[in-house]
Protein backbone atom coordinates (compact mmCIF):
# COMPACT_ATOMS: atom_id res chain seq x y z
CA UNK A 1 0.00 0.00 0.00
CA UNK A 2 2.75 2.37 1.01
CA UNK A 3 4.65 1.32 -2.13
CA UNK A 4 1.81 2.40 -4.47
CA UNK A 5 1.10 5.71 -2.73
CA UNK A 6 4.74 6.57 -3.20
CA UNK A 7 5.12 5.43 -6.79
CA UNK A 8 2.14 7.34 -8.17
CA UNK A 9 3.40 10.86 -7.27
CA UNK A 10 6.87 9.82 -8.40
CA UNK A 11 5.44 8.65 -11.71
CA UNK A 12 3.55 11.93 -12.12
CA UNK A 13 6.61 14.04 -11.34
CA UNK A 14 8.70 11.99 -13.79
CA UNK A 15 6.05 12.53 -16.44
CA UNK A 16 5.97 16.27 -15.81
CA UNK A 17 9.75 16.47 -16.02
CA UNK A 18 9.73 14.49 -19.27
CA UNK A 19 7.03 16.77 -20.66
CA UNK A 20 8.98 19.89 -19.73
CA UNK A 21 12.07 18.45 -21.35
CA UNK A 22 10.18 17.43 -24.48
CA UNK A 23 8.57 20.87 -24.74
CA UNK A 24 12.04 22.35 -25.24
CA UNK A 25 12.11 20.60 -28.60
CA UNK A 26 8.63 21.70 -29.63
CA UNK A 27 10.05 24.92 -31.02
CA UNK A 28 12.61 23.14 -33.21
CA UNK A 29 11.70 23.57 -36.84
CA UNK A 30 8.88 25.98 -37.54
CA UNK A 31 8.45 29.37 -39.12
CA UNK A 32 9.68 31.59 -36.30
CA UNK A 33 12.86 29.96 -35.12
CA UNK A 34 16.42 31.20 -35.18
CA UNK A 35 17.90 27.67 -35.07
CA UNK A 36 16.00 26.68 -38.19
CA UNK A 37 17.83 29.05 -40.55
CA UNK A 38 16.67 29.67 -44.10
CA UNK A 39 19.29 32.17 -45.19
CA UNK A 40 23.00 33.02 -44.85
CA UNK A 41 22.49 35.59 -42.09
CA UNK A 42 20.45 33.31 -39.89
CA UNK A 43 22.85 30.43 -40.61
CA UNK A 44 25.75 32.50 -39.29
CA UNK A 45 23.85 33.32 -36.15
CA UNK A 46 22.68 29.78 -35.52
CA UNK A 47 26.20 28.40 -36.10
CA UNK A 48 27.49 30.76 -33.43
CA UNK A 49 24.62 29.76 -31.15
CA UNK A 50 25.34 26.04 -31.53
CA UNK A 51 29.06 26.57 -30.89
CA UNK A 52 28.32 28.45 -27.67
CA UNK A 53 25.62 26.00 -26.64
CA UNK A 54 27.80 22.92 -27.11
CA UNK A 55 30.93 24.36 -25.47
CA UNK A 56 28.94 25.74 -22.53
CA UNK A 57 27.12 22.41 -22.12
CA UNK A 58 30.43 20.54 -21.95
CA UNK A 59 31.80 23.03 -19.42
CA UNK A 60 28.63 22.75 -17.37
CA UNK A 61 28.82 18.94 -17.28
CA UNK A 62 32.52 19.08 -16.29
CA UNK A 63 31.84 21.55 -13.50
CA UNK A 64 28.99 19.45 -12.17
CA UNK A 65 31.11 16.27 -12.22
CA UNK A 66 33.94 18.06 -10.45
CA UNK A 67 31.52 19.37 -7.86
CA UNK A 68 30.07 15.91 -7.20
CA UNK A 69 33.55 14.37 -6.93
CA UNK A 70 34.59 17.02 -4.45
CA UNK A 71 31.47 16.41 -2.37
CA UNK A 72 32.08 12.65 -2.36
CA UNK A 73 35.72 12.99 -1.42
CA UNK A 74 34.89 15.31 1.44
CA UNK A 75 32.35 12.90 3.00
CA UNK A 76 34.62 9.83 2.73
CA UNK A 77 37.65 11.65 4.03
CA UNK A 78 36.07 13.64 6.82
CA UNK A 79 35.45 10.68 9.13
CA UNK A 80 38.95 9.66 10.17
CA UNK A 81 41.34 12.30 8.84
CA UNK A 82 42.77 15.12 10.84
CA UNK A 83 42.74 18.48 8.94
CA UNK A 84 46.12 19.22 7.43
CA UNK A 85 47.48 22.48 8.81
CA UNK A 86 50.74 22.63 6.89
CA UNK A 87 50.14 21.26 3.35
CA UNK A 88 53.09 19.61 1.74
CA UNK A 89 55.08 21.25 -1.03
CA UNK A 90 54.02 18.47 -3.38
CA UNK A 91 50.24 18.89 -2.95
CA UNK A 92 50.55 22.70 -3.17
CA UNK A 93 52.28 22.43 -6.53
CA UNK A 94 49.67 19.98 -7.79
CA UNK A 95 46.86 22.31 -6.87
CA UNK A 96 48.59 25.30 -8.42
CA UNK A 97 49.03 23.38 -11.67
CA UNK A 98 45.36 22.42 -11.74
CA UNK A 99 44.27 26.05 -11.24
CA UNK A 100 46.68 27.35 -13.87
CA UNK A 101 45.64 24.78 -16.48
CA UNK A 102 41.93 25.36 -15.98
CA UNK A 103 42.35 29.15 -16.08
CA UNK A 104 44.27 28.76 -19.34
CA UNK A 105 41.53 26.57 -20.81
CA UNK A 106 38.87 29.12 -19.78
CA UNK A 107 40.79 32.00 -21.36
CA UNK A 108 41.26 30.00 -24.57
CA UNK A 109 37.56 29.12 -24.72
CA UNK A 110 36.59 32.75 -24.16
CA UNK A 111 38.96 33.85 -26.91
CA UNK A 112 37.48 31.28 -29.27
CA UNK A 113 34.04 32.73 -28.46
CA UNK A 114 35.31 36.25 -28.99
CA UNK A 115 36.75 35.45 -32.40
CA UNK A 116 33.71 33.42 -33.46
CA UNK A 117 31.34 36.17 -32.36
CA UNK A 118 33.37 38.88 -34.06
CA UNK A 119 33.71 36.97 -37.32
CA UNK A 120 30.01 36.11 -37.51
CA UNK A 121 29.23 39.75 -36.73
CA UNK A 122 31.51 40.76 -39.62
CA UNK A 123 29.87 38.33 -42.01
CA UNK A 124 26.43 39.81 -41.23
CA UNK A 125 27.51 42.96 -43.00
CA UNK A 126 26.74 43.19 -46.68
CA UNK A 127 30.13 43.86 -48.25
CA UNK A 128 28.98 44.71 -51.73
CA UNK A 129 25.94 47.00 -51.76
CA UNK A 130 25.75 46.84 -55.56
CA UNK A 131 24.98 43.14 -55.25
CA UNK A 132 21.78 44.19 -53.56
CA UNK A 133 18.79 43.14 -55.58
CA UNK A 134 15.91 44.70 -53.71
CA UNK A 135 15.46 47.65 -51.41
CA UNK A 136 12.58 47.91 -48.97
CA UNK A 137 11.70 50.70 -46.58
CA UNK A 138 10.10 49.35 -43.44
CA UNK A 139 8.35 51.68 -41.00
CA UNK A 140 7.15 50.49 -37.60
CA UNK A 141 3.88 51.97 -36.37
CA UNK A 142 1.93 51.21 -33.24
CA UNK A 143 1.14 48.29 -33.99
CA UNK A 144 1.71 47.37 -37.61
CA UNK A 145 4.39 47.46 -40.30
CA UNK A 146 4.39 49.75 -43.30
CA UNK A 147 6.31 48.21 -46.19
CA UNK A 148 7.45 50.36 -49.10
CA UNK A 149 9.19 48.79 -52.07
CA UNK A 150 11.76 51.17 -53.51
CA UNK A 151 12.71 51.30 -57.14
CA UNK A 152 14.69 53.57 -59.45
CA UNK A 153 11.54 53.80 -61.54
CA UNK A 154 9.07 55.83 -59.47
CA UNK A 155 6.06 54.10 -61.04
CA UNK A 156 7.26 50.81 -59.53
CA UNK A 157 7.25 52.13 -55.97
CA UNK A 158 4.36 50.83 -53.93
CA UNK A 159 3.28 50.55 -50.31
CA UNK A 160 1.81 47.56 -48.59
CA UNK A 161 1.53 46.39 -44.99
CA UNK A 162 2.49 43.50 -42.74
CA UNK A 163 3.40 41.16 -45.60
CA UNK A 164 6.78 41.23 -47.31
CA UNK A 165 7.37 39.21 -50.45
CA UNK A 166 11.00 38.58 -51.40
CA UNK A 167 12.62 36.60 -54.19
CA UNK A 168 14.65 33.53 -53.17
CA UNK A 169 18.43 33.84 -53.32
CA UNK A 170 18.52 37.63 -53.60
CA UNK A 171 19.90 39.84 -50.83
CA UNK A 172 17.24 42.30 -49.70
CA UNK A 173 18.25 45.58 -48.10
CA UNK A 174 15.87 47.02 -45.50
CA UNK A 175 15.98 50.61 -44.33
CA UNK A 176 14.18 50.79 -41.01
CA UNK A 177 12.31 53.71 -39.50
CA UNK A 178 10.17 54.18 -36.42
CA UNK A 179 7.06 56.32 -36.76
CA UNK A 180 6.22 56.73 -33.07
CA UNK A 181 8.25 54.66 -30.61
CA UNK A 182 11.14 52.20 -30.88
CA UNK A 183 10.21 48.89 -32.54
CA UNK A 184 12.47 46.04 -33.58
CA UNK A 185 12.41 44.02 -36.79
CA UNK A 186 13.08 40.33 -36.28
CA UNK A 187 12.52 37.44 -38.64
CA UNK A 188 14.39 34.70 -36.74
CA UNK A 189 14.61 32.27 -39.68
CA UNK A 190 16.28 34.88 -41.87
CA UNK A 191 18.30 37.35 -39.80
CA UNK A 192 18.98 38.90 -36.45
CA UNK A 193 17.18 41.82 -34.84
CA UNK A 194 17.46 45.46 -35.70
CA UNK A 195 15.71 48.33 -33.96
CA UNK A 196 13.48 50.85 -35.73
CA UNK A 197 14.23 54.15 -34.05
CA UNK A 198 12.22 57.34 -34.62
CA UNK A 199 14.29 60.01 -36.32
CA UNK A 200 16.99 57.60 -37.44
CA UNK A 201 17.34 55.28 -40.42
CA UNK A 202 19.06 51.98 -39.75
CA UNK A 203 19.68 49.20 -42.24
CA UNK A 204 19.70 45.42 -42.21
CA UNK A 205 19.87 42.92 -45.03
CA UNK A 206 18.59 39.40 -45.29
CA UNK A 207 18.34 36.67 -47.84
CA UNK A 208 16.13 33.62 -48.06
CA UNK A 209 17.66 30.54 -49.69
CA UNK A 210 14.60 28.33 -49.29
CA UNK A 211 11.14 29.33 -50.48
CA UNK A 212 8.60 29.47 -47.72
CA UNK A 213 6.68 31.66 -45.31
CA UNK A 214 8.52 33.04 -42.29
CA UNK A 215 7.03 34.90 -39.38
CA UNK A 216 8.54 38.11 -38.10
CA UNK A 217 7.77 39.77 -34.81
CA UNK A 218 8.37 43.13 -33.20
CA UNK A 219 11.14 42.44 -30.71
CA UNK A 220 11.16 45.65 -28.72
CA UNK A 221 8.31 46.34 -26.33
CA UNK A 222 6.33 49.12 -27.99
CA UNK A 223 3.06 49.42 -26.11
CA UNK A 224 -0.20 47.60 -25.55
CA UNK A 225 -0.28 45.46 -28.67
CA UNK A 226 3.43 44.77 -29.05
CA UNK A 227 2.71 41.01 -28.98
CA UNK A 228 0.31 41.30 -31.92
CA UNK A 229 2.69 43.27 -34.09
CA UNK A 230 3.82 40.55 -36.43
CA UNK A 231 4.52 40.24 -40.13
CA UNK A 232 4.97 37.52 -42.73
CA UNK A 233 7.89 37.21 -45.06
CA UNK A 234 6.95 35.23 -48.15
CA UNK A 235 10.03 33.97 -49.98
CA UNK A 236 9.16 32.82 -53.48
CA UNK A 237 10.90 32.08 -56.80
CA UNK A 238 11.86 35.12 -58.85
CA UNK A 239 9.08 34.74 -61.49
CA UNK A 240 6.41 34.39 -58.85
CA UNK A 241 7.79 37.43 -57.04
CA UNK A 242 7.84 39.45 -60.26
CA UNK A 243 4.18 38.60 -60.89
CA UNK A 244 3.26 39.62 -57.35
CA UNK A 245 5.21 42.84 -57.65
CA UNK A 246 3.64 43.61 -61.03
CA UNK A 247 0.19 43.25 -59.44
CA UNK A 248 1.09 45.38 -56.42
CA UNK A 249 2.22 48.31 -58.56
CA UNK A 250 -1.22 48.45 -60.19
CA UNK A 251 -3.94 50.76 -58.95
CA UNK A 252 -6.84 49.23 -57.08
CA UNK A 253 -9.39 47.28 -59.07
CA UNK A 254 -12.50 49.28 -59.90
CA UNK A 255 -15.65 48.27 -58.06
CA UNK A 256 -17.47 45.95 -60.47
CA UNK A 257 -20.76 44.81 -58.98
CA UNK A 258 -23.44 46.97 -57.38
CA UNK A 259 -22.60 45.58 -53.94
CA UNK A 260 -18.95 46.50 -54.43
CA UNK A 261 -19.91 49.99 -55.54
CA UNK A 262 -22.06 50.37 -52.46
CA UNK A 263 -19.15 49.09 -50.36
CA UNK A 264 -16.86 51.66 -51.94
CA UNK A 265 -19.35 54.43 -51.15
CA UNK A 266 -19.45 53.28 -47.53
CA UNK A 267 -15.67 53.30 -47.45
CA UNK A 268 -15.59 56.90 -48.69
CA UNK A 269 -18.40 58.20 -46.49
CA UNK A 270 -17.45 56.71 -43.10
CA UNK A 271 -14.45 56.60 -40.82
CA UNK A 272 -12.41 54.26 -43.12
CA UNK A 273 -11.36 57.04 -45.45
CA UNK A 274 -9.85 59.12 -42.65
CA UNK A 275 -6.96 56.67 -42.16
CA UNK A 276 -6.68 54.24 -45.09
CA UNK A 277 -5.58 54.73 -48.67
CA UNK A 278 -6.74 52.88 -51.77
CA UNK A 279 -4.57 53.89 -54.72
CA UNK A 280 -6.56 54.98 -57.74
CA UNK A 281 -9.41 56.34 -55.61
CA UNK A 282 -9.74 59.62 -53.67
CA UNK A 283 -8.87 57.73 -50.45
CA UNK A 284 -5.31 58.79 -49.77
CA UNK A 285 -4.65 58.95 -46.06
CA UNK A 286 -1.53 57.22 -44.78
CA UNK A 287 -2.31 56.86 -41.08
CA UNK A 288 -3.33 53.20 -41.30
CA UNK A 289 -2.27 50.38 -43.63
CA UNK A 290 -2.64 50.92 -47.36
CA UNK A 291 -5.58 48.81 -48.57
CA UNK A 292 -5.00 48.93 -52.33
CA UNK A 293 -4.53 45.14 -52.51
CA UNK A 294 -5.89 44.10 -49.14
CA UNK A 295 -7.81 41.18 -50.67
CA UNK A 296 -4.56 39.54 -51.74
CA UNK A 297 -3.06 39.48 -48.24
CA UNK A 298 -2.99 36.35 -46.14
CA UNK A 299 -3.51 38.00 -42.77
CA UNK A 300 -5.12 41.13 -41.33
CA UNK A 301 -4.41 43.20 -38.23
CA UNK A 302 -0.59 42.75 -38.40
CA UNK A 303 -0.85 38.94 -38.67
CA UNK A 304 -3.52 38.76 -35.97
CA UNK A 305 -6.26 37.07 -38.02
CA UNK A 306 -6.39 35.04 -41.21
CA UNK A 307 -7.86 37.20 -43.97
CA UNK A 308 -11.31 35.73 -44.48
CA UNK A 309 -14.63 37.49 -45.08
CA UNK A 310 -15.88 36.74 -41.58
CA UNK A 311 -12.70 37.87 -39.88
CA UNK A 312 -12.57 41.06 -41.90
CA UNK A 313 -16.20 41.86 -41.05
CA UNK A 314 -15.61 41.22 -37.35
CA UNK A 315 -12.42 43.22 -37.46
CA UNK A 316 -14.14 46.24 -39.04
CA UNK A 317 -17.06 46.10 -36.64
CA UNK A 318 -14.99 45.76 -33.49
CA UNK A 319 -11.25 45.24 -33.85
CA UNK A 320 -10.87 46.06 -30.15
CA UNK A 321 -12.03 42.55 -29.18
CA UNK A 322 -9.10 41.01 -31.08
CA UNK A 323 -6.46 43.61 -30.40
CA UNK A 324 -7.55 45.86 -27.51
CA UNK A 325 -6.09 49.33 -27.68
CA UNK A 326 -5.29 49.34 -31.38
CA UNK A 327 -5.92 52.58 -33.24
CA UNK A 328 -8.89 51.40 -35.31
CA UNK A 329 -12.24 52.54 -33.85
CA UNK A 330 -15.37 50.44 -33.62
CA UNK A 331 -17.86 50.92 -36.43
CA UNK A 332 -21.61 50.77 -36.04
CA UNK A 333 -22.45 49.81 -39.60
CA UNK A 334 -25.64 47.98 -40.47
CA UNK A 335 -25.20 44.33 -41.47
CA UNK A 336 -25.95 45.05 -45.13
CA UNK A 337 -23.47 47.94 -45.21
CA UNK A 338 -20.80 45.89 -43.50
CA UNK A 339 -21.23 42.99 -45.93
CA UNK A 340 -21.02 45.38 -48.89
CA UNK A 341 -17.87 46.95 -47.47
CA UNK A 342 -16.26 43.54 -46.91
CA UNK A 343 -17.27 42.46 -50.42
CA UNK A 344 -15.55 45.54 -51.82
CA UNK A 345 -12.38 45.13 -49.75
CA UNK A 346 -12.10 41.43 -50.60
CA UNK A 347 -12.36 42.31 -54.28
CA UNK A 348 -9.17 44.40 -54.01
CA UNK A 349 -6.84 41.59 -55.06
CA UNK B 1 26.09 60.02 5.27
CA UNK B 2 23.07 57.75 5.41
CA UNK B 3 24.17 56.35 8.71
CA UNK B 4 24.40 59.75 10.30
CA UNK B 5 20.90 60.74 9.22
CA UNK B 6 19.34 57.54 10.50
CA UNK B 7 21.24 57.94 13.76
CA UNK B 8 19.96 61.49 14.15
CA UNK B 9 16.45 60.33 13.37
CA UNK B 10 16.73 57.64 16.03
CA UNK B 11 17.89 60.18 18.58
CA UNK B 12 15.04 62.52 17.73
CA UNK B 13 12.53 59.70 18.06
CA UNK B 14 13.72 59.06 21.60
CA UNK B 15 13.60 62.69 22.65
CA UNK B 16 10.27 63.72 21.15
CA UNK B 17 6.89 62.77 22.65
CA UNK B 18 5.07 59.68 21.33
CA UNK B 19 2.62 61.83 19.33
CA UNK B 20 5.31 62.87 16.87
CA UNK B 21 5.93 59.31 15.70
CA UNK B 22 2.28 58.63 15.01
CA UNK B 23 1.98 61.99 13.24
CA UNK B 24 4.94 61.10 11.06
CA UNK B 25 3.35 57.74 10.30
CA UNK B 26 0.09 59.43 9.37
CA UNK B 27 1.90 61.80 7.04
CA UNK B 28 3.79 58.99 5.30
CA UNK B 29 0.61 56.94 4.87
CA UNK B 30 -1.09 60.04 3.44
CA UNK B 31 1.82 60.56 1.02
CA UNK B 32 1.59 56.92 -0.10
CA UNK B 33 -2.15 57.23 -0.63
CA UNK B 34 -1.53 60.37 -2.65
CA UNK B 35 0.14 58.21 -5.31
CA UNK B 36 -3.21 56.62 -6.10
CA UNK B 37 -4.83 59.97 -6.84
CA UNK B 38 -3.22 59.94 -10.30
CA UNK B 39 -4.53 56.47 -11.19
CA UNK B 40 -7.14 57.72 -13.62
CA UNK B 41 -4.82 60.07 -15.43
CA UNK B 42 -3.88 57.53 -18.07
CA UNK B 43 -7.02 55.43 -17.93
CA UNK B 44 -8.11 54.26 -21.35
CA UNK B 45 -11.25 52.70 -22.64
CA UNK B 46 -10.95 50.28 -25.54
CA UNK B 47 -14.58 50.06 -26.55
CA UNK B 48 -15.91 53.28 -28.02
CA UNK B 49 -18.03 54.89 -25.28
CA UNK B 50 -21.31 56.54 -26.26
CA UNK B 51 -20.99 60.26 -26.85
CA UNK B 52 -21.96 62.36 -23.84
CA UNK B 53 -23.17 65.20 -26.01
CA UNK B 54 -24.62 65.50 -29.46
CA UNK B 55 -24.29 68.40 -31.79
CA UNK B 56 -28.00 69.23 -31.40
CA UNK B 57 -27.37 70.01 -27.71
CA UNK B 58 -25.71 73.20 -28.80
CA UNK B 59 -27.30 76.65 -28.89
CA UNK B 60 -25.58 79.74 -30.16
CA UNK B 61 -27.96 82.13 -28.40
CA UNK B 62 -28.56 82.98 -24.74
CA UNK B 63 -32.20 83.88 -25.43
CA UNK B 64 -34.65 81.07 -24.70
CA UNK B 65 -38.45 80.97 -24.55
CA UNK B 66 -40.26 80.04 -21.33
CA UNK B 67 -38.77 79.81 -17.87
CA UNK B 68 -35.35 78.58 -16.92
CA UNK B 69 -31.95 79.59 -18.14
CA UNK B 70 -29.49 77.74 -20.30
CA UNK B 71 -29.25 73.96 -20.01
CA UNK B 72 -26.57 72.58 -17.69
CA UNK B 73 -23.14 72.93 -19.24
CA UNK B 74 -21.83 69.58 -20.48
CA UNK B 75 -18.65 67.96 -19.22
CA UNK B 76 -16.33 66.48 -21.82
CA UNK B 77 -15.02 63.19 -20.36
CA UNK B 78 -11.87 63.58 -22.44
CA UNK B 79 -11.06 66.74 -20.45
CA UNK B 80 -10.24 64.58 -17.45
CA UNK B 81 -7.66 62.20 -18.92
CA UNK B 82 -4.16 62.94 -20.07
CA UNK B 83 -4.36 59.93 -22.40
CA UNK B 84 -7.39 61.36 -24.21
CA UNK B 85 -5.87 64.82 -24.55
CA UNK B 86 -2.72 63.26 -26.01
CA UNK B 87 -4.73 61.13 -28.41
CA UNK B 88 -6.43 64.37 -29.44
CA UNK B 89 -3.03 65.85 -30.12
CA UNK B 90 -2.06 62.86 -32.29
CA UNK B 91 -5.34 63.02 -34.22
CA UNK B 92 -5.00 66.80 -34.63
CA UNK B 93 -1.98 66.28 -36.84
CA UNK B 94 -2.98 62.92 -38.35
CA UNK B 95 -6.41 64.18 -39.46
CA UNK B 96 -4.63 67.23 -40.83
CA UNK B 97 -6.32 69.86 -38.62
CA UNK B 98 -2.88 71.44 -38.74
CA UNK B 99 -3.33 71.81 -42.49
CA UNK B 100 -5.50 74.90 -41.84
CA UNK B 101 -5.09 75.79 -38.16
CA UNK B 102 -1.34 75.11 -38.13
CA UNK B 103 0.12 74.50 -34.70
CA UNK B 104 -2.62 76.62 -33.16
CA UNK B 105 -1.49 79.95 -34.51
CA UNK B 106 -3.95 79.80 -37.38
CA UNK B 107 -3.37 80.46 -41.05
CA UNK B 108 -6.00 79.34 -43.49
CA UNK B 109 -8.29 78.69 -40.53
CA UNK B 110 -8.58 80.76 -37.34
CA UNK B 111 -6.06 80.50 -34.50
CA UNK B 112 -6.89 78.04 -31.73
CA UNK B 113 -4.35 79.09 -29.13
CA UNK B 114 -5.72 82.60 -28.53
CA UNK B 115 -8.68 83.74 -26.45
CA UNK B 116 -10.97 84.56 -29.39
CA UNK B 117 -13.79 82.18 -30.25
CA UNK B 118 -16.13 82.73 -33.19
CA UNK B 119 -18.43 79.76 -32.62
CA UNK B 120 -18.13 79.28 -28.86
CA UNK B 121 -15.48 77.97 -26.51
CA UNK B 122 -17.54 75.35 -24.61
CA UNK B 123 -16.76 71.67 -25.36
CA UNK B 124 -20.19 71.21 -26.95
CA UNK B 125 -19.55 74.24 -29.22
CA UNK B 126 -16.22 72.86 -30.44
CA UNK B 127 -17.77 69.41 -30.84
CA UNK B 128 -20.45 70.98 -32.99
CA UNK B 129 -17.89 72.91 -35.01
CA UNK B 130 -16.03 69.71 -35.88
CA UNK B 131 -19.11 67.59 -36.55
CA UNK B 132 -21.26 70.18 -38.35
CA UNK B 133 -18.59 72.26 -39.97
CA UNK B 134 -18.74 76.08 -40.11
CA UNK B 135 -19.17 78.58 -42.95
CA UNK B 136 -16.20 79.67 -45.04
CA UNK B 137 -14.07 76.60 -44.92
CA UNK B 138 -14.47 74.37 -41.90
CA UNK B 139 -15.61 71.01 -43.31
CA UNK B 140 -18.10 68.74 -41.58
CA UNK B 141 -16.59 65.57 -40.19
CA UNK B 142 -19.95 63.94 -39.43
CA UNK B 143 -19.64 60.13 -39.68
CA UNK B 144 -15.98 60.50 -40.58
CA UNK B 145 -14.64 60.80 -37.05
CA UNK B 146 -16.08 58.61 -34.27
CA UNK B 147 -17.65 60.47 -31.34
CA UNK B 148 -15.00 59.57 -28.82
CA UNK B 149 -12.24 60.79 -31.12
CA UNK B 150 -14.10 64.09 -31.63
CA UNK B 151 -14.21 64.43 -27.85
CA UNK B 152 -10.47 63.80 -27.70
CA UNK B 153 -9.94 66.45 -30.36
CA UNK B 154 -12.15 68.85 -28.41
CA UNK B 155 -10.06 68.28 -25.29
CA UNK B 156 -6.88 68.94 -27.23
CA UNK B 157 -8.23 72.08 -28.91
CA UNK B 158 -9.15 73.47 -25.50
CA UNK B 159 -5.73 72.58 -24.12
CA UNK B 160 -4.15 74.80 -26.77
CA UNK B 161 -5.41 77.93 -25.00
CA UNK B 162 -4.75 76.51 -21.56
CA UNK B 163 -8.32 75.49 -20.71
CA UNK B 164 -7.41 72.04 -19.37
CA UNK B 165 -5.90 71.15 -16.02
CA UNK B 166 -2.10 71.14 -15.99
CA UNK B 167 -1.92 67.42 -15.24
CA UNK B 168 -4.12 66.61 -18.23
CA UNK B 169 -2.76 68.92 -20.93
CA UNK B 170 -0.11 67.36 -23.23
CA UNK B 171 3.54 68.03 -22.43
CA UNK B 172 6.24 68.87 -24.94
CA UNK B 173 6.46 67.19 -28.35
CA UNK B 174 8.77 64.36 -29.26
CA UNK B 175 10.02 66.45 -32.15
CA UNK B 176 10.98 70.12 -32.16
CA UNK B 177 8.40 72.36 -30.51
CA UNK B 178 6.78 75.05 -32.64
CA UNK B 179 5.53 76.78 -29.51
CA UNK B 180 5.22 76.30 -25.77
CA UNK B 181 3.75 72.96 -24.81
CA UNK B 182 0.04 72.91 -24.02
CA UNK B 183 0.86 72.19 -20.40
CA UNK B 184 2.87 75.38 -20.11
CA UNK B 185 0.35 77.57 -21.93
CA UNK B 186 -1.25 80.01 -19.52
CA UNK B 187 -5.03 79.90 -19.31
CA UNK B 188 -6.69 82.53 -21.48
CA UNK B 189 -10.12 83.96 -20.75
CA UNK B 190 -12.34 83.07 -23.72
CA UNK B 191 -13.95 85.96 -25.55
CA UNK B 192 -16.72 85.82 -28.09
CA UNK B 193 -15.80 87.42 -31.37
CA UNK B 194 -17.22 87.61 -34.85
CA UNK B 195 -15.77 86.01 -37.92
CA UNK B 196 -13.33 88.19 -39.82
CA UNK B 197 -14.82 89.86 -42.92
CA UNK B 198 -14.44 87.71 -46.01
Amino acid sequence: MIETTRTIPRLISTLIAALCFASCFSSCGGIQNSINPAGPNAENISRLWWLMFIVCSIVFVFVMIALLLALRKRTTEAADRVPMLEPSEESERRRRNVVISFTTITVIVLFVFLIASYSSGRSLRLNDPTKNGLSIELTGHQWWWEVRYQDVDASNIFTTANEIHIPVGVPVMFSLRGADVIHSFWVPNLAGKKDLIPGKISTIWLQADKPGVYRGQCAEYCGLQHAKMALWVVAEPQEQFNAWRQNQTQQAMAAASDTQKRGQQIFFSTTCVMCHAINGTPAGSNIGPNLTHVGSRQMIGAATLVNTRDHLAQWIRDSQTFKPGNRMPQNNLSDADLQALVEYLQSLK
Amino acid sequence: MFKRISHAAALRRNVKPAGAASLRRCVSIFLCLLCFSACKREQRQFSTPPATFKSYDVTMSDIRPGVGGLPMPVQNPADQHAFDANEGKRLYSQYNCSGCHFNGGGGIGPALMDEKWIYGDRPENIYSTIVEGRPNGMPSFRQKIPDNQVQQLVAYVRSMSGQLRKDVAPTRNDSMNARRSEQRTEQKTPQQTTAPPQ
